[in-house]
């Protein structure tokens, strides 16, 4: 009895650790790393410091969320399915609760002549910060003439036919397992 | 009841195959704008300067916007839960193995092959958002003055922007908040 007591606590409490951590991470991915470092390493002695990094750089090769995948890992780690359920629940729940009133706000308002041209600068800003970004992965991410091609294949197709993206992903991973096998084979 | 399991279902997909992140996602919000009719480009304009602009991971902020502009409130909790149930489910699945996956040769083949696209298709989705923003390319088959096709002072802005963001490396909150100002004082 005491034990089952125990149990449901600690669920409860990676609840609360990762709504904390939703709350305050600005960014997302590596901006959390620090806060998590804190609440889950320093704080609450869960996992070692290690671990946290090798937990973010698979997070990173798999699909879905970033935070989410590292935050699923801890949790899991703690206590199983339950864990990682808890987990993911108490990162994600924060941001439901933000932006469900910011949206029914900015719904409200929509109309107003400032908030129009606020919107105005704004998207002139998103297209600059998504710029950068592009900026950034191109230069970590393409670095040879096969990649160069994958690149501008993938930006023609998804310009000019409204076909899914998720067909360009999997035959990009497709097309990446090929290219890199023929390759090692080449150079045995 | 069949637009929440649609969200359910378009969100599932996402978090399914959304490799890279947050950012990853925003070409697929992008195609599920022009399949579904939900909402428009200019809409994901302002999704994304919310979802930078607020705590939590940028892409659940998203998910959770997208979700509530659609559905309400029970339409914002089903595209988040939608899009980290993929998550949940691998993650789960990886940690048994952990050693198994992240030292496998395979993954790392295949983002010889995603990061290309990946950034690809970030920057059409960014297009997108710049041709609801400043460049009006929609009435190009009119044969007006090529001139009319752009925004000039906004095309003036977002260089300054991009410049400065790659120059002082502040948050993305900080640019957001300045163009705010900006398309209230301009006029934009």
């Amino acid at each position: 009895m005491k034990e089952k007591e125990q149990g449901r606590d600690r669920l409860l409490d990676i609840y609360i650790a990762f709504f904390k951590m939703g709350l305050v991470t600005f960014g997302g991915g590596y901006a959390m790393l620090p806060i998590l470092e804190r609440e889950v390493v320093e704080k609450r002695s869960w996992i070692e410091k290690e671990e946290v990094l090798d937990y973010y750089a698979v997070s990173q090769g798999l699909p879905g969320i970033i935070t989410v995948n590292v935050s699923v890992f801890i949790g899991y780690r703690r206590r199983q399915i339950p864990g990682g359920l808890m987990a993911a629940l108490g990162v994600v729940s924060p941001c439901i609760i933000i932006i469900t009133i910011l949206a029914a706000c900015l719904q409200n308002f929509q109309d107003n002549v400032y908030v129009k041209h606020a919107l105005g600068g704004i998207s002139v800003c998103v297209t600059a910060l998504i710029a950068s970004t592009v900026l950034g992965l191109f230069k970590k991410g393409v670095k040879d003439v096969p990649g160069f091609l994958i690149f501008l294949a993938v930006a023609g197709y998804s310009l000019f036919t409204p076909l899914s993206p998720i067909l360009c992903v999997v035959c990009a991973a497709v097309l990446g397992i090929l290219i890199q096998t023929v390759r090692n084979r080449r150079a045995k | 009841m069949i637009v929440y399991w649609q969200l359910f279902y378009e969100f599932f997909q996402i978090g399914l195959f959304a490799i890279g992140g947050g950012m990853a996602t925003i070409p697929f919000l992008e195609h599920l704008s022009e399949t579904t009719g939900w909402y428009s480009a200019a809409f994901i304009s302002d999704m994304i300067a919310i979802s930078e602009s607020t705590p939590g991971p940028i892409g659940i902020n998203m998910a959770t916007y997208v979700g509530y502009n659609v559905g309400g409130l029970p339409g914002g909790i089903i595209a988040t839960l939608g899009e980290i149930i993929p998550s949940i489910i691998i993650v789960v699945l990886v940690s048994k193995s952990l050693e198994k996956f992240s030292g496998n040769h395979f993954v790392e083949d295949a983002f010889f092959g995603l990061r290309p696209a990946v950034t690809a298709l970030i920057m059409v989705a960014g297009l997108t958002v710049m041709q609801s923003s400043f460049l009006h390319l929609e009435s190009l088959n009119q044969l007006a003055h090529l001139a009319s096709y752009v925004d000039w002072g906004k095309l003036v802005f977002f260089v300054l922007v991009f410049y400065c963001i790659k120059k002082f490396h502040k948050h993305p909150v900080f640019y957001i908040a300045v163009s705010a100002v900006i398309g209230i004082v301009f006029q934009f």
